[in-house]
């Protein structure tokens, strides 16, 4: 796997400081997130993180909520949320918890149990539409939440209102918390799912994020689809023991042992 | 009353551009008017609850005020996470309307029997829950939801009930309206046992010189505690009717606080209503609601029983269910 380069290394040692700090998380599920979490809040999003609520920004769901982490890092950095709110991570008082609630400045909803912030996401497209307003709706889904039927209802609804507003990336890394996917709940043919949906339908390498930004930034946007980005990621990225290992969809208690070899781990990879 | 209920929605989405429909797949025609006039407002999404109150959250965060409608059932039962987390956790001023609350859909079977959508509404933090007695309540509520900044349950019976609350009584939520006086009991009611209650609190005076007072809760959470628990402390029997199972509706409700006002000197508490069952016969809500106790009769028969024996007891409708007639094989 190719080294990661310098911004993907910081924002993965930023997950280990957060994680570090209260010692739980779901860390293997955050770090298949990091390439597409940089690039839409690097490159793509608009957004005020000193007007959270503005109403031209667009609206981004993190509908797998447990990836988080990914998520709570770019806030800190991007000014929504302080650097000290970030290290209270899951503690007591903090407004950062295991899922993200949609109190915390920069989230739009709450999300944590599966296969809801696609609906939503619909819904505000729909009333970007009514408003006749231009921001766009992201939605970022998982592979095993893609188990849910509530997904399917709304990728149905989706397409048959031709919502070209609504961007969904799927972080596709085949793997979810018992083990494979394609063990669990075989997804494939994913695009051709999407595609039968309505959907116009991309395949990237999700850790990629010159080549996401590129497609992100020349999505057509009068086509009258909804767009649905499979993005093929590794879950847990960054640090080799914790890739592809189910035991690392998420980890409580973690020792003084483990962080130090996920610190190694991370620098082996940079 | 549904059709008062579509209807004020129409009303309402032509003066407030906020206003917006979804159906889930309703009858042919279902509020044809609105689709015509304003159709980027009018939604039909066919049968896939838990997207539609997902998409209504979404909708309403952006300052839109969705009227979702589709059966009581499916929408308590099917969507109740996406009513917990997407509506209730970021408290969303989307107004959920239920069709054929209660026994409404008798012949249809218990899938469409709404017997415990209070219970489960009630649970919920953030959320009210109404239950109007006639379509004139009805359009009350809908005119007043408009201002109503938190999710709302409304529980809508069957259509063409006798109109029996007060045209000029206002409507606000959380707040119980009085039928009657007396002390001699007290009947609590919500949706449409109101009319019955209204029967038998009449026949008690006529008949046997019980003078009983009624309060009618349209609204059920959050209960009129001040007004119930003062009219409790004037009276030594309490019966509350509600078209609805023993465990967390309004006979719940009105028990807890009765619980925790700790009243001195005996009260006999009475619950008419379905009980903890699920309803195990057809015909219609009438022929159910016979066989379950929920009549005016039985309620006279209970305040009478109650008030004229002083002994404490707790009557359940399991107590006093018909047998159910055997079909013909």
């Amino acid at each position: 796997m190719p080294a990661l380069d310098s911004r993907s290394h910081h924002l993965r040692k930023k997950i280990l400081d957060t994680l570090n700090s209260s010692r739980r998380g779901h860390i293997g599920s955050a770090f298949s997130l990091v390439e597409i979490m940089r690039t839409l809040y690097d490159d793509i999003l608009k957004y005020d993180s000193k007007n959270p609520n503005w109403p031209d920004r667009d609206r981004f769901i993190l509908s797998k909520g447990h990836g988080c982490l990914a998520q709570y890092v770019l806030l800190a950095e991007k000014g929504f949320i302080t650097e000290e709110a970030l290290m209270s991570f899951c503690k007591t008082g903090s407004i950062l918890g295991g899922h993200p609630d949609h109190f915390i400045p920069g989230v739009e909803t709450s999300s944590g149990s599966l296969g809801h912030g696609l609906s939503i996401g619909v819904g505000m497209a729909l009333s970007a539409r009514i408003d006749k307003t231009e921001h766009r709706i992201f939605v970022v889904i998982g592979d095993g939440e893609s188990n849910e039927g509530s997904v399917w209802e709304a990728a149905m609804a989706a397409g048959k209102h031709g919502l070209s507003n609504l961007i969904v990336l799927i972080d596709y890394n085949k793997m979810q918390s018992y083990g494979s996917t394609y063990e669990v709940q075989n997804l494939e043919p994913l695009a051709d799912k999407w595609k039968s949906f309505g959907f116009a339908a991309f395949e990237i390498d999700g850790h990629d994020p010159q080549a996401l930004g590129d497609l992100l930034r020349n999505l057509p946007r009068k086509q009258q689809k909804p767009t649905i980005i499979i993005c093929h990621t590794v879950k847990g990225r960054g640090v080799d023991f914790i890739e592809n290992n189910p035991h690392w969809h998420h980890k409580s208690k973690v020792t003084d042992d483990e962080m130090s070899a996920l610190y190694d781990g991370l620098e082996a990879s940079a | 009353m549904r059709k008062t209920c579509l209807h004020a929605i129409y009303e309402l989405a032509r003066l407030d551009r906020r206003v917006v429909f979804i159906g889930s797949d309703l009858g042919a025609d279902t509020l044809n008017p609105f689709k015509e006039e304003m159709s980027e407002r009018f939604f039909m999404e066919g049968v896939g609850e838990s997207y539609i109150v997902g998409m209504a959250a979404g909708l309403a965060m952006e300052g839109k005020i969705p009227f979702v409608n589709t059966i009581a059932t499916f929408l308590t039962r099917r969507a109740y996470e996406q009513i917990a987390v997407d509506l209730c956790h970021q408290n969303l001023k989307v107004r959920l309307i239920g069709n054929g609350g209660g026994l409404v859909y008798a012949p249809l079977g218990m899938t469409h029997q709404a017997v415990e959508d209070i219970a489960l509404m009630r649970a919920l933090p953030n959320m009210t829950v109404v239950a109007p007695a006639d379509a004139r309540e009805m359009s009350k509520i809908m005119i007043e939801s408009m201002q109503y900044p938190s999710p709302l349950y409304i529980r809508l019976a069957k259509g063409y009930e006798p109109i029996v609350t007060h045209e000029k009584q206002e409507f606000k939520f959380g707040k119980a309206y009085q039928y009657f006086d007396g002390e001699d009991a007290l009947v609590i009611t919500t949706g449409v046992t109101l009319q019955p209650a209204l029967q038998a609190v009449k026949s008690l005076a006529e008949k046997s010189g019980i003078n009983a007072k009624i309060l009618h809760c349209p609204t059920i959470k959050p209960l009129d505690k001040r007004a119930i628990l003062a009219a409790i402390e004037q009276t030594p029997v309490v019966v509350v009717v509600e078209e609805h199972t023993p465990h967390g509706g309004l006979a719940s409700a009105v028990a807890e606080i009765m619980v925790e006002a700790a009243f001195v000197g005996k009260k006999h508490f009475c619950r008419i209503g379905i009980p903890d069952t699920f309803p195990d016969d057809f015909g219609s809500q009438a022929s159910l609601m016979q066989r379950y106790g929920i009549t005016a009769k039985n309620i006279f028969f209970k305040v009478w029983q109650a008030v004229d024996n002083n002994v404490v007891q707790i009557i359940t409708s399991e107590n006093i269910m018909t047998p159910k007639t055997p079909s013909k094989l």
